[in-house]
């Protein structure tokens, strides 16, 4: 499934957050070391407190980490500090973002929504709604393109805030538990789909997840326990999930 | 895409609720500011009334409207012998409370000498008077009719309402009546008749009721006011002052209180607006911290968020300014006061409604400007 001979999206290289100083210093991440190819969907998994999070963060560059090296898109934003001075506009480029609950913003309809980021990237009024008209048809729930988040069911909100995760075509797509809130079948779709983007999309996809029902839908399997990252066979996982 | 337009657009009845309030309090800071008009206005145009030159007035006093001023009534007769005196008129200023209909009614009663100087300006209804006693033209705010008969005075006579004036209004917001100059001086003047009686059986006799509190007078446009001033006070009973000298007493000296009061109390209001605003807009981006984390997550800079902001606060305060004035507008008639709205001044609240906006806005800036845009991650629904 995976093109190794391809560069990959996201590159982490000795990774550590550390929060606080002296007795209150927290070591959140420890010499973290991945990388996600493009096509590829990823989990990332752990108990509360293990650092997702944090990790997930870090590479949306939200939070500047305290050592080691970030590489997105073939790009070196983070060596021991940030690299790039507008981390606001690389976010809005290259990286799609798909929340644990949709997040929508109230005020707006369903193709606003998505139209948003397109938007704030720069593209006119009525290209931004013609593509975000056309990746709600994509998600198959072009027909909810004028109701507003209140108005959509809790499948539909999740389609529309994956919509405008991909509306900038990201490269990776960073999605912190999006079937947290959804029953099993649901789940099973959405994840789907995020399987369905990576591949024509040719995005590299993170998935933080608790959901142990969803484990065969990743291509590989990151375990965060107490900042330290193990790469899981998938197979011992699916096992365990089935005892 | 406007998102200020769609987040009140989406909000709209809490928008307009929300700014209801603020809209009656703008309402009342238009509203002074009206009364604050009305105030120096209606002062102006007391002075401007008689359309003088000159006030000729008791010695060491400044004038009828500042304080008493009490001159002989021959002295019309000395001024008007002065070179450049075109023309001079006796008046009386006096204020008169009496009943009307079980209701009591004040008035400021000036009392003029016919065809002279001091008297009305211009009437709205009825006509002048023409005859020497008991006629009266008052202004309409008096509620009274033409043909309308008023007692007053100890001895009660009864005065005709012959004709109407519109917006002759005294400082403190008092009608205003025309009387003839002699009726003027037998209301202020003439004791009721059990003081009289007293007074003759004391063996004071009978004082003279020829008196007046100014002479108003007309200069030739071919001699200078302040020349004729200067030889008119050089009677040691007798003090000149310009139109320009009276106008800057009555609208700086006499309303000095009234105007600081208003003053005080317009910039109460304005500060109090400006933490209201603060305060909405506050709480309306408090509202919004969540929707704020996710743009600025998505990739919103910090001038869209503030965009959203700033354009919220000033439609508030358009919204509040606009409601406001149409308020005061509609209740104006039924103010119990003069209202003059200044369009300068209406313009400079305008202008302070919208700086108040801008300032109270920083506050919801400051905390919009601090979400972090990981609270968008926050696991709550």
């Amino acid at each position: 499934m995976t093109a190794l001979s391809k560069q990959p999206v996201v590159r982490v290289e000795h990774l550590s957050k550390t929060f606080g100083e002296g007795t209150a210093r927290v070591e959140a991440l420890r010499d973290i070391n991945m990388e996600v190819f493009p096509g590829e969907v990823v989990g990332l998994m752990g108990p509360s407190g293990s650092g997702k999070t944090t990790l997930l963060h870090c590479i949306a560059c939200i939070l500047e980490p305290s050592t080691g090296r970030i590489t997105l898109d073939n790009e070196v934003v983070y060596d021991g500090r940030w690299l790039k001075t507008d981390l606001r506009r690389l976010r809005l480029d290259k990286i799609g973002f798909i929340f644990q609950y949709p997040n929508l913003l109230p005020f707006l309809d369903g193709s606003d929504n998505v139209a948003i980021a397109m938007h704030l990237a720069g593209l006119g009024a009525a290209a931004a709604r013609s593509r975000a008209i056309e990746l709600l048809d994509y998600l198959e729930v072009g027909h909810r393109k004028h109701a507003l988040p209140k108005q959509l069911s809790g499948g539909e909100a999740q389609r529309v805030a994956i919509a405008r995760a991909l509306a900038n075509r990201p490269r990776i797509i960073l999605a912190d538990e999006p079937t947290a809130p959804l029953d099993s079948a649901r789940a099973r779709i959405v994840m789907d789909l995020l399987r369905r983007i990576a591949v024509e999309q040719d995005a590299a996809i993170i998935v933080v997840t608790h959901d142990e029902m969803i484990l065969d839908r990743f291509d590989h399997i990151f375990h965060l326990r107490d900042g330290r990252l193990e790469e899981r066979k998938l197979l011992d996982l699916r096992n365990s999930a089935t005892v | 895409m406007n998102l200020a337009y769609r987040d009140i657009k989406h909000n709209l009845l809490r928008f307009v609720l929300t700014n209801f309030g603020l809209s009656l309090l703008l309402g009342i800071v238009i509203m002074i500011t009206g009364v604050y008009g009305g105030l120096i206005d209606d002062a102006l145009r007391q002075a401007r009334a008689a359309n003088a030159d000159l006030w000729v007035v008791e010695a060491g006093t400044n004038g009828p409207f500042a304080e008493a001023s009490r001159i002989p009534g021959d002295t019309r007769e000395l001024v008007s012998r002065v070179y450049g005196i075109e023309r001079a008129g006796s008046v009386t200023y006096q204020s008169v409370q009496t009943v009307l209909n079980d209701r009591p009614l004040r008035l400021f009663l000036i009392g003029y000498e016919s065809g002279r100087p001091g008297g009305p300006r211009e009437l709205a209804e009825g006509r002048e008077i023409m005859r020497s006693h008991y006629e009266m033209v008052v202004d309409r705010s008096a509620g009274l009719m033409i043909g309308q008969e008023v007692p007053l005075g100890t001895h009660g006579h009864k005065f005709t309402v012959v004709g109407l004036m519109r917006n002759e209004l005294t400082s403190s917001g008092d009608p205003v009546a025309y009387i003839t100059l002699r009726d003027a001086q037998t209301l202020q003047f003439e004791a009721a008749p059990p003081a009289a009686r007293r007074e003759l059986a004391r063996g004071g006799g009978l004082e003279t009721n020829n008196q007046i509190n100014a002479v108003i007078a007309k200069v030739s446009p071919f001699v200078q006011v302040n020349e004729v001033a200067t030889a008119l006070s050089r009677w040691k009973h007798l003090s000149a002052l310009t139109q320009e000298q009276q106008e800057t007493l009555l609208s700086k000296f006499v309303i000095e209180h009234a105007r600081k009061q208003q003053g005080l109390i317009m910039v109460l209001l304005v500060i109090v607006s400006a933490v209201i605003i603060a305060l909405i807009i506050y709480t309306l981006t408090m509202d919004k911290v969540r929707s704020i984390a996710t743009l600025k997550f998505v990739g919103a800079p910090d001038r869209t968020i503030v965009g959203l902001i700033v354009q919220q606060a000033l439609s508030m305060g358009i919204f509040g300014y606009v409601v406001g004035l149409a308020l005061v507008l509609v209740f104006k008639p039924y103010f119990p006061r003069r209202l003059v709205l200044d369009p300068e001044a209406v313009g400079i609240v305008f202008f302070i409604t919208i700086v108040v906006c801008l300032l109270a806005s920083t506050l919801g800036i400051r905390l919009a400007l601090k979400v972090d845009p990981a609270e968008a991650l926050a696991s709550s629904g």
